[in-house]
């Protein structure tokens, strides 16, 4: 169980106290842009790491909350009308999470009944309803038309400030939750999830409500984060809002980094989104850039195949132990349980 | 009084009954062996009392308390904890994680965090290896560690089912030596072992199962030299030393 090292606390107080610099260190439009987008992935990995690097069930649906997320900042905006543009859209963000939260409950009731594969089906699936709703209810989306919202009248020399920093504040409140929550009962109880469930519903673990609380945070910080990107956006189409490509994004950084740690999903963020968008800036005309990013991705999977922070980790617990390291692609040293799942009380 | 009590238990799998009608009374403070041949039911009546397994009849009662309809979770919460027969720990959770996972139905974090502290004086290993995964441990260090988490509870019985499965002589005396120890703190165990010299040398009773019916019940080492015993466990009267067949590898 993690505990709070002063080194930890230390490297967090250095990496966040960065991020709220670098605005001011880098305030040329296009690199905040980038840092904001990058922000934005991090966030969302990170809170897909609560739920599928902490307990094991790997959704692929994360995608329809971040689209919830922003449709509910659009109609709040056009339907509702929460109080002009400005700032007011960010206080309304908790708000949005508590009820992304609260609505994916009985979801999750029902979608946490399957595991493994069929479980990234079922969310998978999810994902393409909230499309399709996003598409069909025309009269709160306007469709395929898409939702504009109002522009910001924030000073155009500072235009991106705003946001980013919004997007400090989601990412650190997942980045922190998932902090607490890998040093707390709750982690314990998805660390053994992921485990084996049986043998964790043996030893006394009430695994359909640790995998409920973790569901409903994941998506309600993915929510939060969907209404920022919105509001920075500006004009919402279903396509764009409910994407694949956003959760599978997410889940390629959390496994690049290192699923179920805390660092690893944001290592893999800040790594692949600028290596991504410096490319795609560089070299977008050719596409070339798309080749870059996978040779990126290789390259760190072909050398770190259990991901940034868990293989640097072994490295140095081997350095420590004076073991030799095993070659990449080798199996964890840990070995699986052969037997299925044994239950005990 | 005693502290565990099975009347004329019924239970199996499906259509089939694998306990048909087993009495048993395990004293408080002692250590009672159930030995007999594969498919007697012995595990059977760890899973019965453990809640895992609902009797069909019959009653099971802790201290006179009813416990037959209990859920796992509220047997645990009695201070009843089964060891299963096969490795239980999670391997890619460190030692230190899955021995506090034992004191989960407490759910008191500081009293967990204590209770800890005492079980790793009664076991260093847990200091030692505290942050190594539990599946990078050996057989016997692993048995280690799903006893001391069986612990954690601050168990008043605690069954074992073969704990020496699959472990070398050696750890299968530490085994051994650390059950023995355990009881000698006043904790009831109700140990089901293959290995049946092993296991009736530390008990103070033991019985003999064949067919999910009790058939003998004796003294530990009064059992080790009883022909009776050669007769229901290997089909043949045997010598003492025939009565302790090396578990099978």
């Amino acid at each position: 169980m993690s505990r709070l090292t002063r080194t930890g606390v230390l490297r967090a107080v250095v990496v966040f106290g960065a991020l709220a610099a670098f605005p001011f260190v880098f305030p040329a439009q296009w690199i905040v842009n980038i840092a904001i987008f990058t922000l934005m992935y991090a966030g969302l990995a990170t809170a897909w790491n609560l739920l599928g690097g902490f307990s094991g069930y790997l959704s692929l649906g994360h995608a329809a909350f971040f689209g919830v997320g922003a449709y509910a900042i659009a109609i709040a905006f056009t339907h509702i009308g929460i109080g002009g543009s400005g700032y007011k859209p960010f206080f309304a963000l908790p708000l949005v999470g508590i009820v992304v939260a609260l609505v994916s409950v009985p979801i999750a009731w029902v979608a946490l009944r399957v595991r493994a594969a069929t479980f990234a089906i079922v969310t998978l699936t999810l994902l393409f309803v909230v499309q399709q709703l996003a598409f069909n209810l025309h009269h709160l989306t306007h469709g395929s038309q898409g939702l504009a919202l109002p522009p910001p009248p924030f000073d155009v020399s500072t235009f991106e400030q705003p946001f980013y920093f919004a997007m400090l504040g989601v990412f650190a409140l997942a980045f922190f939750t998932c902090w607490w929550v890998k040093g707390s009962k709750l982690g314990l109880m998805l660390f053994s999830i992921r485990d084996d469930e049986d043998r964790a519903r043996g030893v006394g673990v009430r695994v359909t409500g640790a995998k409920v609380i973790a569901f409903a945070l994941s998506v309600g910080f993915t929510g939060m984060l969907g209404g920022v990107w919105a509001y920075y956006i500006q004009f919402i189409y279903p396509q764009f809002a409910v994407d694949p490509l956003i959760t599978i994004g997410a889940v390629l950084m959390a496994f690049l980094g290192g699923k179920g740690t805390v660092w690893g999903p944001t290592v893999g963020a800040f790594i692949l989104v600028p290596a991504q968008q410096y490319m795609a800036y560089k070299l977008g005309a050719s596409e070339l850039y798309l080749l870059g990013y996978a040779s990126v991705f290789l390259l760190i999977m072909l050398f770190l195949p259990r991901g940034i922070i868990p293989s640097i980790s072994d490295h140095l617990a081997r350095r420590r132990s004076g073991r030799p390291d095993e070659p990449p692609g080798a199996v964890a040293s840990a070995p699986r349980a052969t037997l299925p799942g044994g239950m005990a009380p | 009084m005693s502290t565990l009590k099975l009347d004329g238990v019924v239970a199996g799998y499906g259509q089939g009954d694998i306990l048909r009608g087993v009495s048993l009374e395990v004293e408080a403070g002692s250590v009672m062996c159930v030995i007999g041949p594969n498919g007697a039911g012995k595990s059977t009546i760890l899973r019965a009392v453990s809640g895992l397994l609902r009797p069909r009849a019959g009653s099971i009662a802790v201290d006179g308390q009813p416990i037959a309809s209990l859920k796992p979770r509220e047997v645990l919460s009695r201070g009843i904890v089964h060891v299963p027969q096969e490795r239980s720990l999670f391997p890619q959770m460190t030692v230190w994680e899955n021995v506090l996972l034992g004191a989960h139905v407490l759910g008191d974090r500081a009293r967990a965090r204590r209770r800890i502290e005492e079980v790793a004086e009664r076991f260093p290993i847990l200091r030692e290896r505290r942050n190594a995964h539990a599946g990078s441990l050996s057989g016997g260090e692993q048995k280690t560690v799903e006893l001391a988490r069986a612990l954690m509870l601050d168990p008043k019985l605690i069954m074992l089912d073969e704990p020496s499965m699959g472990l070398d002589p050696k750890a299968r005396q530490r085994v051994f030596t650390t059950i023995r120890g355990l009881n000698e703190t006043g904790l009831t165990v109700l140990l089901v072992e293959q290995n049946a010299r092993a296991g009736l040398e530390i008990a103070d009773e033991g019985a003999v199962m064949d067919g999910g019916v009790v058939k003998l019940r004796a003294r530990g080492r009064e059992l080790l030299d009883d022909p009776r015993v050669g007769a229901l466990y290997l089909g043949a009267p045997i010598t003492p030393r025939e009565a302790a067949p090396e578990p099978t590898r």
